[in-house]
């Protein structure tokens, strides 16, 4: 039995394809891709009409908290992965902040088996960058690369120490991985909870200056740059840091940057009335750095997006602002967030957009998938450009209900995720 | 709801002869004005206050304390309607202890502002004695509250509007009765 | 006129007419204060619940009195912020509170927003007594009852603001509330303490003591926190004095009945010296008799009804 995708507007960036076609998978891999191809399918055949229906390759996320082994209260690799299902996501690269910490083979291990168990997509383990997140010593990287860990970071955390920062760059390197920065300076940084302006002045809120979070990243691009590596900088939030991207990429160091749907779509306003789910790290900024971020976006300088799904429970959210932790669940909203900030406001291309979710993610840390070439993983995503749906908690898939987006109404939805060649998510709902 | 059926009880003369009459009647009463003292409730028992003042005065050729009071903190109806009254100041600027206070207000109805300033002045002091002026009392009383001193009694059904205008406050004198129908 | 709003969360936002209808209440219930029998029954059966998460003698014992003038039943509970980290949470303890029967929760928390979160999710209406370096409205009502009875008015004065503008929820209502009745502000202190793009309230801003307070009408002194020393947000007490204390000398650069305000409690010798606190320009103990009128009138408004209806019975 063959799965025949007919007449969607099949956007393939990676091979530069932009029109109808008809995709055939068997097998779990895309097995011919043209015109008509779906005019030979047999009673025993499945076929998705995609009329009117945009059809992607499945999308990746870089950057995601799947919250297990430690954290199941907030999300598990079975209720993250749906709800990455649900927001048309075939992949999701998982931080290495659990508890334990993956920072060795066993920890990359454990997530992969679980994943193979309990998840809906694919799963890559991103290991820790120090033992514990401490920053103090470097984590077994070669080990944990042999065994499946895709790149490194100590995200959600700082690597204070220029020293270690620098001997894991050479290292990470060495095992061909990239290392993931999270860049903020922790003095700075001290106890704020929003962005540092005229809003924590209002709201009287402990500030995150923009400045802790270009510091750093001018620091890892100069050591990236000395040592010769590739470094990726995580949720770049501040124009500073996208001018000191845009620098260094023009000089040539292998640098990229990723821009998470919540920075393109709110501004530190949305603070006002204290909403913790509004509470995320890095702060969201002001109305400059969202415009400086679409810039990076539409001149190349950023190439990828990552949503940081951050997902954590109710009760945890549910305290005072300066309590409440930090984090957005992300997965299943981040597509419709940006083609708002994106498609509607013209600040790319559908086909780029598609690209920084799906072959440039890919390129980046060496995954299969990211294109719809015949012979390719059938990875897809089928998007209704012209849903409109209210984003409200009903049917959400994520154990993390920490959304600022509830009651808005988006346009273009995921209806129809298949990886693998499997329909995991039709018509917004999870197949079990 | 309309207001129309407006009719009137007293004019201007009608309210200077009332005032008059009850003037010689507090000082009849009273056997003279010794430790007597006049306290309008706000708003227009102020002003009435004032004449009764003024009025006993040319009879007895003495100035007797006057003092005003607001009993917006001691009404019994908080909470039962979403507009708050603005709280005038009370002015009594002399003691009440051992005085026999006459309280004046213009509309007597179901006693219960009375009751209020009954409870404001015993804050206040412990009078001799208290006694009750009205220009109108229209009945329906819902308190076991009766005036000493009445202007004009005008029965009334539960529905009609007193209307009370003194020219201090509204430019002309009158009392007129409205129908209300609903 | 009526207090439409459910909390009183603060002063930004609140209009010019409800700024005046809160002060003009406040004056009768002045009365009340100075009165023998400091009791009026208005609001017999309410129960108002002081909830302070943070310690504050002061601002508890006038909210307290304020409720007990005016007959309603007032609870205290005082927690330590440490337990609020650890124990039960801000909404579980006001839900409880609320399921007991409390009209009024009066909340001091150390966090900013608490009351704000608070009062999404009771039935009580929250008056905020002070949360984190947000606002403190009643503070700001009561400094600007003082001003008005002292100068006859708020519109066209200018009023400067001395102290750490960067953790003071005091400085905040008092900017929001100044500037909608129509006051100039200006707002002086250490770089380090004057908060990012403060000047966008529509104030200005000043690092030298000497030209903030050039003509001033009013000065408010700020309480410096000796904490933040440690912090690093200035090198001494000794310094700090010496740069910004307001002493008499200083004060010469002000209108000449200049009113000093002071939220207290002071630091003699640091923010402020002993011959200004204690001279007759300053209203420090007046701030302290409106502070409780200004809290009758706030819990009368919002426990607030009956009818105004003058003449017509």
């Amino acid at each position: 039995m063959a799965l025949y995708i007919k007449k969607g507007r099949v956007i393939d960036p990676a091979n530069e394809i932009d029109e109808i076609r008809d995709l055939k998978i068997d097998n779990g891999k895309i097995v011919a891709s043209g015109l008509a191809v779906a005019e030979e399918a047999t009673e025993v055949d499945e076929v998705i009409d995609c009329e009117g229906m945009l059809v992607i390759p499945g999308l990746i996320d870089l950057h995601c908290h799947l919250r297990e082994p430690g954290g199941e209260a907030k999300e598990t690799i079975a209720s993250g992965t749906r709800a990455a299902a649900r927001g048309g996501f075939t992949a999701v690269s998982a931080m290495a902040n659990t508890a334990p910490v993956c920072d060795s083979q066993s920890g990359v291990e454990f997530l992969l088996k679980r994943a193979a168990e309990t998840g809906i997509v694919r799963v890559y383990p991103i290991g820790a960058i120090t033992k514990g997140l401490k920053g103090q010593e470097l984590a077994e990287m070669a080990d944990m690369a042999t065994c499946g860990a895709i790149a490194f970071s100590d995200d959600g955390k700082t690597l204070s120490r220029s020293d270690l920062m620098r001997q894991a760059l050479q290292y990470a390197q060495m095992c061909q991985r990239l290392i993931i920065c999270h860049c903020e300076d922790d003095d700075l940084v001290h106890d704020g909870v929003m962005h540092e302006g005229y809003w924590s002045t209002i709201l009287g809120l402990k500030g995150i200056p923009a400045v802790a979070e270009d510091i750093i990243v001018a620091r890892d691009i100069q050591l990236a740059e000395d040592t010769g590596s590739a470094v990726h900088i995580a949720h770049v939030s501040t124009a500073g840091a996208v001018e000191l991207i845009r620098q260094a990429r023009a000089r040539g160091v292998n640098v990229t940057g990723e821009v998470c749907p919540h920075h393109l779509a709110l501004t530190d306003s949305a603070v006002e009335g204290y909403n913790s789910s509004t509470k995320v790290n890095p702060p969201l900024r002001t109305e400059k750095d969202r415009q400086a971020l679409k810039e990076g976006l539409r001149d190349g300088t950023l190439t990828i997006l990552a949503t940081d799904h951050a997902p954590h429970t109710t009760e945890e959210k549910a305290r005072e602002y300066a309590y409440a932790p930090f984090g957005i669940s992300g997965l299943e909203t981040a597509w419709p967030l940006y083609w708002r900030e994106l498609i509607e406001e013209k600040v790319m291309t559908i086909s780029e957009m598609v690209a920084s979710l799906t072959i440039h993610p890919a390129k980046r840390c060496n995954l299969p998938g990211g294109t719809l070439s015949v012979g390719a993983p059938a990875d897809i995503t089928v998007i209704d450009p012209n849903m409109e749906e209210n984003v409200s908690l009903e049917g959400w898939e994520s154990q993390g209900k920490n959304t600022p987006f509830l009651g808005w109404t988006l346009r273009s939805w995921p209806i129809c995720t298949i990886v693998n060649g499997q329909i995991v998510m039709k018509d917004r709902k999870i197949v079990d | 709801m309309n207001l129309p059926d407006k009719a009137q009880l007293m004019d201007s003369e009608g309210i200077r002869r009332a005032i008059t009459r009850i003037a010689h009647e507090i000082v009849e009463k009273n056997q003279g004005v010794e430790d007597l003292v006049l306290v309008g409730i706000r708003r227009r028992g102020v002003p009435l206050a004032q004449r009764l003042r003024e009025k006993i005065s040319d009879i007895e050729s003495l100035n007797i304390p006057l003092g005003s009071l607001d009993i917006t903190l001691y009404r019994d109806d908080l909470s039962t309607s979403h507009v708050q009254p603005i709280i005038h100041k009370t002015e009594v600027p002399f003691s009440i202890d051992g005085k026999i206070v006459v309280l004046v207000d213009d509309v007597l109805f179901t006693g219960r502002t009375v009751r209020a300033a009954l409870d404001a002045l015993m804050d206040m002091g412990r009078p001799q004695a208290i006694q009750l002026a009205v220009l109108v009392d229209r009945g329906h009383r819902e308190l076991p509250i009766r005036a000493d001193f009445v202007g004009k009694n005008v029965p009334t059904a539960k529905k009609e509007i007193i209307s009370v205008c003194v020219h201090e406050i509204d430019g002309d004198d009158s009392v007129s009765i409205q129908k209300l129908h609903l | 006129m009526s207090f439409q709003r459910k909390d009183l969360l603060g002063l930004r936002g609140m209009t010019a007419q409800e700024i005046s209808y809160i002060l003009d209440t406040a004056l009768p219930m002045k009365d009340v204060i100075q009165r023998d029998i400091k009791k009026v029954p208005t609001l017999r059966g309410k129960t108002v619940v002081c909830l302070f998460y943070e310690a504050s003698t002061r601002t508890r014992t006038s909210f307290e009195l304020a409720g007990k003038y005016m007959s309603a039943d007032t609870i205290n509970i005082s927690t330590s912020t440490s337990s609020v980290v650890k124990g039960e949470s801000l909404i579980d303890t006001g839900k409880t509170i609320d399921a007991m029967g409390a009209d009024i929760i009066v909340l001091r928390h150390g966090a900013s927003g608490a009351p704000a979160l608070l009062g999404k999710h009771v039935k009580a209406r929250i008056i905020n007594a002070g949360d984190g370096f947000h606002e403190h409205p009643t503070q700001g009502l009561l400094d600007m009852l003082t001003i008005r009875e002292r100068k006859g008015t708020l519109e066209g004065l200018t009023v400067t603001i001395l102290g750490d503008i960067l953790h003071s929820r005091v400085a905040r209502s008092n900017i929001w509330g100044l500037t909608t009745m129509g006051a100039k502000v200006r707002v002086c202190g250490p770089a380090t303490l004057l908060p990012p793009e403060i000047e966008a309230l529509g104030v200005e801003a000043f690092t030298s003591v000497e030209e903030a307070l050039e003509g001033a009408d009013v000065v408010n002194v700020l309480r410096m926190q000796l904490e933040r020393q440690q912090k690093g947000l200035f090198p001494s007490i000794r310094e700090y004095a010496r740069l910004f204390a307001l002493n008499k000398e200083r004060l010469k650069r002000c209108k000449s009945d200049v009113l000093v305000l002071h939220p207290g409690p002071m630091n003699r010798g640091v923010e402020i010296a002993n011959d200004v606190a204690d001279a007759d320009f300053s209203a420090i103990e007046e701030q302290v008799t409106n502070g409780v009128a200004v809290r009758m009138a706030i819990l009368y408004l919002m426990m607030g009804g009956g009818t105004a209806n003058g003449s017509v019975h």
